[in-house]
């Protein structure tokens, strides 16, 4: 019974964040319509207007409802830590009629659709104190997700260097990903690491700023120098290129500087849902 | 920015008047095709091909529908990536005769050619906004391959209405809004 339930709460996750979104990304998007004339703000109406659709139909906001993507920190002592995995794949296999989600799972060298569609769910667990999980669902479209891309670089390049990497991702993606994007850049760890911090970054709201003073200014420098490339919403041109740039760091190698750069459509699907030790759920 | 609405099929001098940065909103039948679906159509024998698709506009979308009852409903039909298709558009343009493509993104010199020489357009559907083209299409008329390539990936047949706001990204001057990337 309280499986059911929680399987019922997941569901309720996968349709929120695929059919609504993030307060502070509505009013980044807001701001950035502002901000724009012409074509660009007419790319705007019709995002502000394809959010409100979603919303009151309560339907996906995009056709591309993405690669399932759940980001799980698993508190140690919660009493659902060996049912949880089989709850969140009963979840996607109910939310893909119930949502509904596109059919998104190919084999990677037949391209044939699979048969069981939950196979391309993926789930990053981290282990933590307490005894609540909490599930950050993250779905993320191909537009995208096409466009990250992981470099190594020499530890003298630093700073210059990563700038330059993130803007030559962006520069290469022009239009493909759905501007206005989102960029979450992971710095350090190993070549897993990077990336997954990159993602994980995405999950900081919109307009917050990374505590470290240093690390806040790589990021204001690289929404800066993203909005001047000119690339616009849709690529059509404009002052918005980015709603945001989010960096993550961790300690890595003396010989290393990994650099994992994930782009993220404005499309900025995602919610979480909290899972208390008495198995009540909150979604977010 | 000129507005224009117009009525599928649009004939070669309607096409000619239409520049980078107009803003058009169509109505009429329109066909998808994805990445599968580009291979196919360019591999099937010139007997094979589907009549009913011929010079419709081409629309990158891999749509989201349900099926209730025998019926088809378009929860969720946005564009998809359009420089995927950049290697073989011109192609498939010519095989079926298709004047507009309908996407997101822009694409590259081999179409901006096609474009010129057809003469043809590339409309831009804001990409994301998938729940709002869904509504702007009013009905599912035939979906081709659906065994075959499944949902995404199937040939769907729309009958759209003011279907937009489309911004010509790409003209058959050869002028581009995403010149500047």
């Amino acid at each position: 019974m309280t499986t059911q339930n929680i399987t019922k709460g997941i569901i309720e996750l996968i349709r929120t964040a695929e059919t609504t979104l993030p307060r502070d990304v509505i009013t980044a998007l807001k701001d950035a319509r502002h901000n724009e004339t012409g074509i660009a703000k007419r790319q705007l109406d019709t995002i502000l207007s394809a959010i409100d659709l979603g919303k009151k139909t309560r339907r996906p906001v995009c056709q591309d409802t993405g690669t399932q993507t759940f980001f799980i920190e698993a508190g140690c002592d919660s009493p659902f830590l060996g049912s949880i995995h089989e709850c969140i794949h009963t979840a996607v296999r109910h939310a893909i009629d119930d949502v509904p989600l596109r059919p998104n799972a190919v084999n990677p060298l037949t391209r044939k659709n699979e048969t069981d569609q939950t196979q391309s769910l993926l789930t990053y667990w981290t282990m933590i104190d307490g005894d609540t999980i909490t599930i950050h669902a993250l779905p993320k479209g191909s537009g995208s997700e096409n466009m990250s891309r992981l470099r190594m670089l020499e530890p003298w390049e630093g700073f210059d260097g990563i700038i330059d990497e993130v803007l030559e991702a962006v520069f290469a993606a022009g239009g493909r990903p759905c501007p206005p994007i989102l960029v979450g850049v992971g710095i350090g760890g190993d070549a897993i690491t990077a990336l997954r911090l990159g993602k994980e970054s995405l999950l900081r709201p919109v307009g917050t700023r990374h505590p470290d003073p240093r690390v806040a200014t790589l990021e204001n420098d690289l929404i800066t120098k993203l909005n001047d490339t000119g690339i616009g919403p849709m690529g059509l041109g404009g002052k918005t290129t980015v709603l945001d740039v989010h960096v993550k760091t961790a300690s890595c190698h003396p010989a290393s500087l990994p650099v994992g750069i994930i782009i993220q459509c404005w499309a900025h699907r995602h919610a979480t849902m909290t899972l208390s030790a008495d198995g009540t759920w909150e979604v977010r | 920015m000129t507005e224009v609405h117009l009525t599928i099929p649009l004939p070669p001098e309607q096409i000619q008047l239409l520049h980078a940065g107009d803003i058009v909103y169509l109505t009429g039948r329109v066909f998808t095709a994805r990445d599968k679906a580009h291979q196919l159509l360019l591999s099937l024998p010139d007997s094979k091909l589907p009549k009913e698709l011929q010079s419709l506009p081409l629309y990158h979308c891999g749509p989201l529908v349900k099926k209730t009852d025998k019926h088809w409903t378009v929860i969720s039909a946005g564009p998809t990536t359009s420089q995927r298709f950049e290697s073989n558009e011109a192609d498939v343009m010519a095989r079926m005769h298709v004047s507009v493509i309908i996407g997101k993104g822009g694409m590259g010199p081999k179409t901006a050619d096609a474009l010129r020489t057809t003469p043809g357009v590339f409309l831009a559907y804001t990409g994301g906004a998938g729940v709002l083209a869904a509504d702007q299409i009013t009905r599912v008329v035939d979906v081709l391959w659906l065994k075959e390539l499944g949902m995404a990936d199937a040939v769907w047949v729309f009958e759209v209405k003011e279907f937009g706001p489309l911004v010509v990204g790409m003209d058959a001057y050869g002028s581009s809004l995403y010149a500047h990337l």
